[in-house]
């Protein structure tokens, strides 16, 4: 606001000041042109040039020659505007004889003594002038008005409209914090900051739904997996020490309930470790591993089994495989997925029983800017449907339920995988399940 | 042997204690930090088994001190932080070997006879016996009676582990740490299937077994007639 008044202001001042000099200046060498005239050609030439230029219509100009007892000897005004005898600035009103209905007007004018007591007088009509500086005042004064009006209009209407949606964005969080988790802050589809920020909050907000319901799902879980193996060494341990037994049957049932607490603790420290792989804490430690040489002691240490069960295990896996990463996470990662592959091969329900022509093969190969296993078996497979859900805590299929597991390997694989920014995906193997694990290299 | 336990769980240290006791050691117990770092630069112990968080100073500072002044008694680190990162804090601050709670009795022996065995200068030893069972570390030979056994490297250095610590009871997860080093529970029963191949080759066609399995614990390598005799 305060620079449009600068600004305005400077413009008028500017214009008006060099208007009203270029006038003085114009008069000035007009009356020096005459005065030349006048010394070279005489009274006779100066009366004829003054006549005619008074005669020139409509240039605004004003002139007057006076004999020195003022009469008037050429010019367009009747006579000299009162008051002093030398050379001097006058401004005085005077009215045009060739237009009299134009009524009075301004002229700027200067006064010159002649040799010879001749007075000439020369000015210019400065009605337009003062009229030019009128309409640019006022212009001027239209404009100021207008741009406050509009400046402080706009910016009321411009901040009642933010205002409003910041307290549409706080109602809203209030709204979710105190409980209403589906709640989302409007966003008008005006694509400005306010609603970029909208849009990034609810962004947030549907992570945090997302993280609350795998949570609560995880925690029904837990409760359900754990009140399992609760309940029923409370059942054992009731059942024993009701009555008096002998001591063989204490030791049977400590035993049974020490495994028990073994599986049990099993169970908390997958979910302890899946917990600290997915808080990223572990990126720390990680450094360069040959990733072939993980694969190969993997393999190595599952051979025997898959022997025992019949399995044929194939391996082809490129040499100098190197990436970054944790060879802990990675070795047990790759061993829960052999681990499975063996586990649920056809004919292998019962521990130590043989599958029958079953093939287990790993391959893993240098890909542009990564390296993809591939870990295949020509098993019973995972239709389609359950892909997904394999990856999600204690989600064990019915085919995998009278297996020993706690339905947390798979989470750990992905978890483990997210670790290293790496991906996992299952196919088709027909017949069977394909894994694909890509990893990025460095 | 003599073991310190420097641990705050009374409870746990009282079983530790009877435990060890049972097997044959003498031991004592200190509550604190402070107590128990005190006790350990006084008197002369086989083994320390030392609790990471304790009262008055932490379990890694005692182990850090004591190795700074030149004391080198095998340390036993117990701790309920059980992952990767902690075991190598735990190791680098000079600990030899490291137990997450909850642990089971027999692991917690065996380890700590793995431990007291490693001050023995067998350490540099290149060839070990048991009974007729040899092996040369050197020339990577097996024979058991004079007869050449043939060997996968893997199955060499599960040997030579066990032989190592041949009379002790070494569990799957100390063959599995030491053998394959990795730090993690194998779902199935991966070891058992390691040790019945090798089993087969160094058992099965001889008169008497050497290699047995120790139910609820592990497995241990001995001569059985030997220690009968």
């Amino acid at each position: 606001m305060l620079s449009v008044i600068t600004i305005l202001a400077y413009v008028y001042l500017n214009t008006s000041v060099l208007l009203s000099r270029q006038t003085n200046e114009t008069i000035d060498a007009e009356i020096t042109g005459l005065a030349e005239q006048y010394r070279s050609g005489g009274l006779k030439m100066l009366v004829r040039i003054v006549t005619q230029r008074s005669q020139a219509s409509r240039t605004g100009g004003v002139y007057l020659l006076t004999m020195r007892d003022g009469r008037r000897l050429a010019g367009n005004i009747p006579g000299m505007p009162p008051g002093g005898t030398g050379s001097d600035w006058v401004e005085f009103a005077f009215v045009d004889p060739g237009n009299v209905e134009d009524g009075e007007h301004i002229a700027l004018a200067r006064r010159f003594r002649l040799a010879g007591g001749y007075r000439l007088l020369v000015g210019r009509d400065i009605d337009a002038l003062q009229n030019f500086n009128i309409l640019i005042r006022s212009t001027f004064a239209w404009a100021l008005a207008l741009t406050l009006l509009l400046g402080l209009g706009g910016g009321l209407l411009i901040s009642r409209n933010f205002l409003a949606r910041i307290e549409q964005i706080t109602n809203t969080s209030r709204t979710i914090i105190a409980g209403d988790l589906a709640r989302r802050i409007p966003v008008i589809g005006s694509n400005d900051e306010i609603d970029q920020l909208s849009g990034s909050l609810n962004d947030m907000l549907d992570e945090i739904e997302l993280l609350m319901a795998i949570s609560r799902q995880v925690t029904d879980n837990v409760a359900h997996d754990l009140r399992t193996p609760l309940s029923r060494m409370r059942a054992r341990i009731e059942d024993v020490v009701r009555l008096p037994r002998d001591s063989d049957s204490y030791r049977e049932a400590l035993e049974l309930t020490l495994e028990d607490i073994d599986r049990l603790m099993g169970i908390f420290n997958a979910l302890l470790s899946i917990a600290r792989i997915e808080s990223s804490v572990m990126r720390d430690q990680m450094a360069s591993v040959e990733l072939s040489a993980v694969l190969a002691d993997t393999v190595e240490l599952y051979e025997p089994l898959a022997e025992e069960r019949s399995i044929t295990l194939r391996c082809d896996i490129e040499k100098e495989l190197a990436i970054h990463g944790d060879r802990q996470l990675l070795g047990q990662a790759f061993a829960n997925l052999i681990d499975n592959a063996i586990k649920y091969a056809p004919g292998c329900e019962k521990y130590g029983s043989r599958a029958n022509g079953l093939t287990f093969s790993i391959a893993a190969q240098q890909l542009d800017q990564s390296v993809e296993i591939i870990l295949a078996d020509n098993g019973p497979g995972i239709i389609p449907d359950d892909r997904e859900r394999v990856f999600s805590r204690f989600v064990r299929l019915e085919q995998s339920r009278t297996e020993p597991g706690s339905g947390l390997g798979l989470s750990l694989v992905a978890a483990v995988l997210r670790l290293h920014g790496g991906s996992i995906r299952l196919e088709d193997n027909e017949p069977g399940l394909r894994i694909v694990i890509n990893l990025p290299t460095p | 042997m003599r073991i310190l336990i420097i641990e705050d769980d009374h409870e746990a240290a009282r079983y530790i204690f009877k435990g060890l006791g049972e097997a044959g050691h003498v031991v004592v117990v200190e509550g604190d930090g402070e107590a128990g770092l005190q006790i350990a630069r006084d008197e002369e112990f086989d083994t320390l088994i030392v609790d990471r968080m304790l009262p008055r100073r932490d379990g890694l500072s005692i182990i850090s001190i004591l190795r700074e002044e030149g004391n080198i008694t095998p340390v036993l680190i117990l701790s309920a932080l059980g992952d990767v990162d902690e075991r190598v804090k735990g190791l680098r601050a000079g600990g030899d070997d490291y137990l997450t709670k909850p642990y089971a009795f027999t692991e917690l022996l065996a380890r700590i006879d793995a431990l007291t065995r490693r001050r023995h200068p067998e350490q540099a030893c290149t060839q070990f016996s048991v009974g007729d069972l040899e092996i040369d570390l050197l020339s990577r030979n097996v024979q058991r009676s004079g007869k050449l056994v043939n060997l996968q490297p893997r199955e060499f250095r599960l040997l030579e582990y066990l032989m190592r610590h041949a009379g002790q009871v070494v569990t799957r997860t100390m063959l599995l740490e030491n053998v394959w080093d990795y730090h993690f529970d194998p779902q199935t029963n991966v070891i058992d299937v390691h040790i019945s191949r090798l089993r087969a080759k160094i058992d099965r066609d001889f008169h008497s077994a050497l290699l047995h399995t120790v139910r609820g614990a592990g497995y241990m390598i001995r001569d059985e007639t030997e220690a009968t005799t």
